[in-house]
């Protein structure tokens, strides 16, 4: 991946959002790889969740929007009780998906749901899905 | 004794079995669980963002409408309504700004929060209240030979400040399973994510999450599975059936609620009602163990 990094990038106003949203001092991560070590589904994720939070120092906030990781990440808070630092890597996660439901990207239709045997699912499933997914 | 009781939308639906087993199994130990007026969804997922209200705002007009009831706490049998109830009503407490920009939306509501109302997990005022060792004295069907996985998930333990027991390595169901006269089983998936909601958009992630989650448990040598989650019992129960189409050698293992293990050892007995809302068939076990 080729990277350009300039002073003005790091903090451009998508760093800044998603500093406002989230809570969360990315320049506090020294990149110890504990989050992407007891992630879950990092398998099917495109970028890892330590490299979520090395692209957030370089201000590219763009390449995680437009990632496949952010929509992976179920919340189980796992990378947040293990951050030494203390960043709430999930809290992260869901300031990106919010930057993007806010603009309409990455919404689910519920009218338009591809879901098998829909009657067998339970009301949590369905109603944790559509608080997760649609804006 | 009566315990004021949120039970939440799942456990009128799919987890009907789960409220019925705690029922039954509660009035054996002289408690009973009484329902709460008026209650809503709790909203399932907790506001994860700083400037994001609503996602509170049912948690708290569940809390304001128990506290209208003279409520002084709720008890929860679902994982998720244990954290959302829990975390709302942190968020208001102690915070006066907070407190005042949620209560500015229950205009519809007769009162304002005020901010009194605990939140219990049934599995902490088991360990804390009735205690364990009375539980144990009153098992009259001991579920001898039963190897029990408790598995966890993340809302029982996470966030660590909302966590019900140590948040790395509980033991609270394992106390319990072990007061049940069965064998607790400690398994090395206990406390990872099912895949939750990407059962709806991603399924193949919740396949094989609920794929090594089992295999982990079965290794161990696990007969079967307590959770207290209607999420988690759904995505183990229900996907077995597309596990076994990816892996070959995978052997079924029913999932249960762990008041339905309570109820069977308490004397309550087996629903056969129960039975019809699981998938992988729970009876063979208790029938194979003599329990049933």
């Amino acid at each position: 991946m080729y990277l350009e990094i300039s002073k003005k990038d790091i903090n451009n106003e998508l760093v800044q959002k998603i500093h406002e949203i989230s809570g969360q001092n990315v320049f506090d991560c020294y990149q110890c790889g504990n989050c992407s070590s007891g992630c879950p589904v990092v398998d099917y994720m495109d970028i890892t969740p330590n490299q979520v939070l090395r692209l957030s120092q370089y201000g590219s906030i763009e390449e995680i929007l437009k990632s496949e990781t952010i929509w992976v990440c179920s919340t189980c808070l796992q990378c947040s009780t293990r951050c030494p630092k203390g960043i709430d890597v999930a809290k992260l996660m869901e300031a990106f998906r919010t930057v993007n439901l806010r603009d309409g990207v990455g919404v689910v239709d519920p009218d338009h749901l591809e879901v098998e045997n829909k009657d067998e699912l339970p009301p949590i499933l369905l109603v944790c899905a559509m608080r997760k997914l649609t804006g | 004794m009566k315990l004021p009781y949120y039970p939440g939308c799942t456990l009128k639906a799919n987890a009907k079995h789960f409220e019925d087993s705690a029922q039954k199994a509660l009035e054996k130990l002289d408690y009973q669980l009484e329902e709460m007026k008026d209650w809503v969804c709790c909203g399932t997922v907790f506001s994860m963002t700083s400037d994001d209200l609503m996602l509170q705002l049912s948690s708290i007009r569940n809390l304001l409408r128990a506290e209208k009831q003279d409520l002084k706490e709720l008890v929860t049998l679902c994982s998720m309504c244990y954290n959302t109830l829990k975390q709302s009503k942190d968020f208001v407490e102690g915070d006066l700004d907070n407190l005042e920009k949620v209560n500015n939306f229950m205009y519809m509501e007769e009162a304002e929060y005020k901010g009194q109302v605990e939140i219990y997990h049934l599995l902490t005022l088991l360990r804390d209240r009735i205690k364990f060792e009375t539980v144990k004295a009153e098992v009259t069907n001991p579920l001898k030979g039963l190897k029990v996985g408790a598995y966890y998930g993340c809302l029982l333990v996470r966030p660590q400040k909302f966590a019900i027991d140590d948040f790395e390595a509980p033991t609270i169901m394992e106390d319990l399973v072990e007061s049940l006269g069965a064998e607790a089983i400690d398994f090395q998936f206990k406390l990872e994510c099912c895949g939750a909601y990407q059962t709806i958009t991603k399924k193949n992630i919740s396949v094989k999450r609920a794929y090594e989650i089992l295999d982990s448990a079965q290794r161990v040598g696990c007969d079967a599975i307590i959770t207290s989650c209607p999420l988690c019992a759904y995505n183990l129960d229900f996907l077995q059936k597309e596990i076994e189409k990816e892996y070959v050698d995978f052997q079924t293992i029913p999932i249960f609620y762990f008041t339905e293990l309570m109820a069977v050892a308490l004397g309550v007995g087996w629903n056969g009602e129960w039975t019809k809302k699981h998938d992988v068939d729970p009876e063979p076990i208790l029938i194979e163990k003599n329990l049933i």
